[in-house]
């Protein structure tokens, strides 16, 4: 063969496919969690294997599917300043305010 | 102890780690952890999802031999599961930074382990009870004790996977229990069944933790909790009352009950025999990555069509 060699079937098959992070939605009303990842060419494919994989009994009312390099996370060393401003504001919680003893607010 | 690879570590931040698995703290994929505790997970995530995976080959060899519709639903359902828990964990192992495609590759040249246990032949169709009652019971109790593993994602993966185990256990028992109360030749196919998987199922846990190369930096480091003797002890009480229940007797004549522990002594496993089949001479192992290579291969054109549909999806979309 003369032809410029394309890559052989064997070839292309052998790479992954793109990652996808799979949320599931437990039930009517409930947050989205993450439940894992899946392999997957495109987004609707991506969704029918998040089903086949995460939700084979029932387990969610509704898929989302994101790829995994669209997510943009914290870092572990960020716990510490990224996270800081919330710890010396005590009077965003209810339990900072003082109400007459006796009274329900 | 030898000195281990850890102390080449950055010994503060090894301290630290210890100091967070002491505490029972779990670790996420993006957190420090030493190069060791990283290998072991993925040498022993790839094996458990490499375990799932050629676990549907003994079973699915049944499914269409299945004695009724009923049966044959289940066990389809059950091979599901299986493809569906290797995904669970080859997708945790991936949040290690290792590619699944190199996972697989491991696996089907031959340089990757699983569970030795799918390396034995399912002979009748009382070995698919065996199999759910025996081999997913053990897998329930190691699986257990996974879930509370060090590395959240290989947990999370355990979570999730215990839940469905239970289908596969009550499903194999209720083969057993209805071959043995069955015709006298339902009842030997069960014995018979039973007399063949029974010490493979107690070598699924493992050689002696004296004797295991990983027990010792798995266990302080939180990925197993429990040592392969401890868990193997406990399969076996789980198992003895479940056996007498059906009548089918455990063949083991060392089998007594120790009133001093509350455990059920056994009998020493054939290590020779372990070892053998571990190191690739069971009886099933070739035929098992032969047929493993072959569905690979067979699959290529499912993948490549995706691929190929995926693309021209994409070009359509670019031109409207």
């Amino acid at each position: 063969m003369t032809k410029k060699k394309q890559p052989e079937p064997a070839e292309t098959g052998a790479t992954e496919h793109q990652l996808w992070e799979v949320f599931t939605q437990p039930g009517g009303g409930k947050p989205f969690e993450h439940a894992g990842s899946v392999h997957a060419p495109d987004a609707e494919m991506a969704l029918q294997n998040a089903r086949d994989v995460y939700a084979r009994r029932g387990e969610a009312v509704n898929l989302w599917v994101v790829p995994s390099s669209a997510i943009v996370a914290s870092t572990p060393e960020d716990i510490g300043p990224f996270f800081d401003p919330g710890n010396d504001k005590p009077y965003r919680h209810p339990q900072f305010y003082k109400v007459p003893r006796g009274i329900k607010v | 102890m030898t000195p281990t690879p850890a102390a080449t570590e950055d010994p503060k931040r090894l301290a630290e780690f210890e100091a967070r698995i002491a505490r029972g703290d779990t670790i996420e994929p993006k957190d420090w952890m030493p190069e060791k505790y990283r290998r072991q997970l993925i040498r022993m995530m790839s094996q458990h999802a490499h375990s799932e995976v050629v676990g549907m080959l003994p079973e699915g060899n049944w499914i269409t031999r299945a004695p009724s519709l009923r049966r044959k639903m289940s066990l389809l359902a059950k091979v599901q599961d299986e493809a569906g828990h290797g995904l669970y964990i080859y997708c945790g192992a991936e949040t290690l930074g290792v590619d699944r495609h190199e996972l697989v590759s491991q696996l089907l040249n031959g340089t990757a382990k699983y569970a030795s246990i799918f390396n034995y032949p399912t002979l009748t169709w009382a070995d698919i009870g065996a199999i759910g009652w025996l081999v997913d019971g053990a897998a329930i109790v190691n699986q257990t004790m996974l879930a509370k593993a060090s590395y959240g994602p290989y947990a999370r993966a355990m979570v999730r996977i215990c839940k469905e185990e239970n289908f596969h256990k009550r499903q194999g028992f209720e083969i057993m229990s209805l071959l043995s109360a069955g015709t006298p030749e339902q009842r030997a196919m069960a014995q018979d069944a039973l007399d063949r998987w029974w010490w493979p199922s107690l070598m699924m846990f493992g050689p002696h933790d004296k004797d295991s190369p990983n027990s010792g930096e798995l266990l302080r480091w939180g990925i197993k909790q429990k040592g392969n003797d401890e868990l193997r002890q406990r399969f076996v009480n789980l198992t003895v009352g479940q056996a007498k229940a059906i009548n089918l007797t455990i063949p083991d004549p060392k089998l007594r009950h120790d009133a001093e522990t509350g455990n059920w002594a056994f009998g020493e496993i054939d290590w020779d025999e372990f070892w053998r089949v571990v190191k690739g001479d069971g009886q099933c192992n070739r035929e098992r990555l032969t047929a493993r290579r072959k569905a690979h291969a067979d699959g290529a054109w499912v993948r490549e069509a995706a691929e190929a549909h995926a693309a021209k999806r994409a070009r359509l979309e670019s031109v409207a």
